[in-house]
């Protein structure tokens, strides 16, 4: 069984979506896609139910959400996409990571930047007299 | 000969061709760097979709008088949506594990299942965006609404366009079998299905959990 690239002794890069060269036969291959939806479902239904309880701190609900998230999007890299740590893997979590810093520094820079102009902002309300 | 006799015998030539020509077999092959650009592509298109979030993220109080997050969003849809896109991002993969195992039969079915669940997914959505407008709640109300429905609606727009891709690789796969370029397109299609599901984890997080608790 192959995944449409040769087996060569050594490891080599893997294009992202392909599994690992070792890895076995269908009833394996098909195993990791369950064990991904598994725990995929598990994160998503915790996601809904943090969201619509009463029995969390309320403050800490936002943070939780963004936390399972966060790891519901490692579980599909990992199980669907391939995307992993192994050596074969190298350039294709780097440019991940370069796509990650591209994307904390968009939503984080902005989201801190509108906050700090709404903070030293006058209220609408006073700009409105000031132009009369 | 191993290794070691190898690096002896070319200890005076360049350093760095010798550790090339013993680490690597060749120039990566076509699947890898078809693979690597296509990735190179997702990663690109979630920087765009950063900039809708972060949009999306600073306009969430600017409702302008008009109805907010919790009073418009329906949580059950939204988990119903999440339920077909994560359902058909599982079938996309045995559609793989098929292709990957030359199983013509069992690709065309996981990929028709693949292809109803995004259709599911797409009717809900339309019917979502169409109760909304029909609320009075379109894109025009309000800035909190115009970012909801740029962030959402580029979601769907992708969905739309993956399952054309879908029918065309289905057929494709129909007409001309698994062969090396076929399967090169299944990879691509493959990556891009499973990052529109990456995607919509963030949407209904960030969208409909955080933006209803707003």
């Amino acid at each position: 069984m192959t995944n449409g690239h040769e087996n060569i002794g050594h490891p080599v890069d893997i294009a992202p979506g392909d599994e690992h060269l070792e890895t076995g036969g269908i009833a394996e291959r098909v195993y990791g896609y369950l064990t991904g939806l598994g725990l995929a479902i598990l994160l998503t239904a915790t996601s809904f139910f943090v969201a619509g309880t009463n029995l969390v701190w309320e403050p800490s609900i936002p943070v939780a959400l963004v936390v399972l998230a966060i790891a519901q999007m490692g579980v599909h890299l990992v199980f669907f996409l391939h995307i992993t740590t192994g050596a074969d893997n190298a350039n294709n979590v780097l440019a991940l990571a370069f796509g990650m810093l591209i994307v904390i520094l968009v939503i984080g820079g902005s989201l801190w930047i509108m906050a700090n102009l709404n903070h030293n902002m006058m209220p609408m309300d006073q700009i409105m007299q000031m132009q009369r | 000969m191993t290794d070691a006799t190898l690096r002896a015998a070319y200890a005076d030539s360049d350093p760095h061709h010798v550790q090339g020509a013993l680490v690597h077999s060749g120039p990566a092959s076509k699947r890898i760097i078809t693979g690597y650009g296509f990735w190179i592509f997702i990663l690109s298109d979630m920087v765009m979709f950063s900039a809708f979030f972060a949009t999306y993220a600073v306009l969430l109080g600017q409702t302008a008088g008009g109805p907010s997050g919790r009073e418009l969003f329906d949580l059950r849809n939204v988990a119903i949506e999440t339920g077909f896109l994560l359902a058909s991002s599982f079938t996309c993969g045995l559609a793989m594990i098929a292709a990957d195992a030359r199983n013509k039969f069992w690709f065309q079915i996981a990929m028709a299942v693949t292809c109803v669940l995004g259709l599911a997914f797409l009717t809900i959505e339309a019917r979502e965006f169409a109760s909304l407008v029909a609320r009075g709640a379109g894109p025009t109300r309000s800035a909190f609404l115009s970012a909801f429905f740029t962030l959402v609606g580029c979601h769907g727009l992708h969905v739309s366009a993956g399952t054309l891709w879908l029918l065309t690789m289905m057929a494709q796969v129909f007409a001309k079998g698994f062969r090396a370029d076929i399967q090169r397109r299944l990879l691509c299609f493959a990556l891009f299905w499973h990052a529109l599901d990456i995607i919509w984890i963030a949407v209904f997080t960030v969208v409909y959990l955080l933006g209803s608790a707003v």
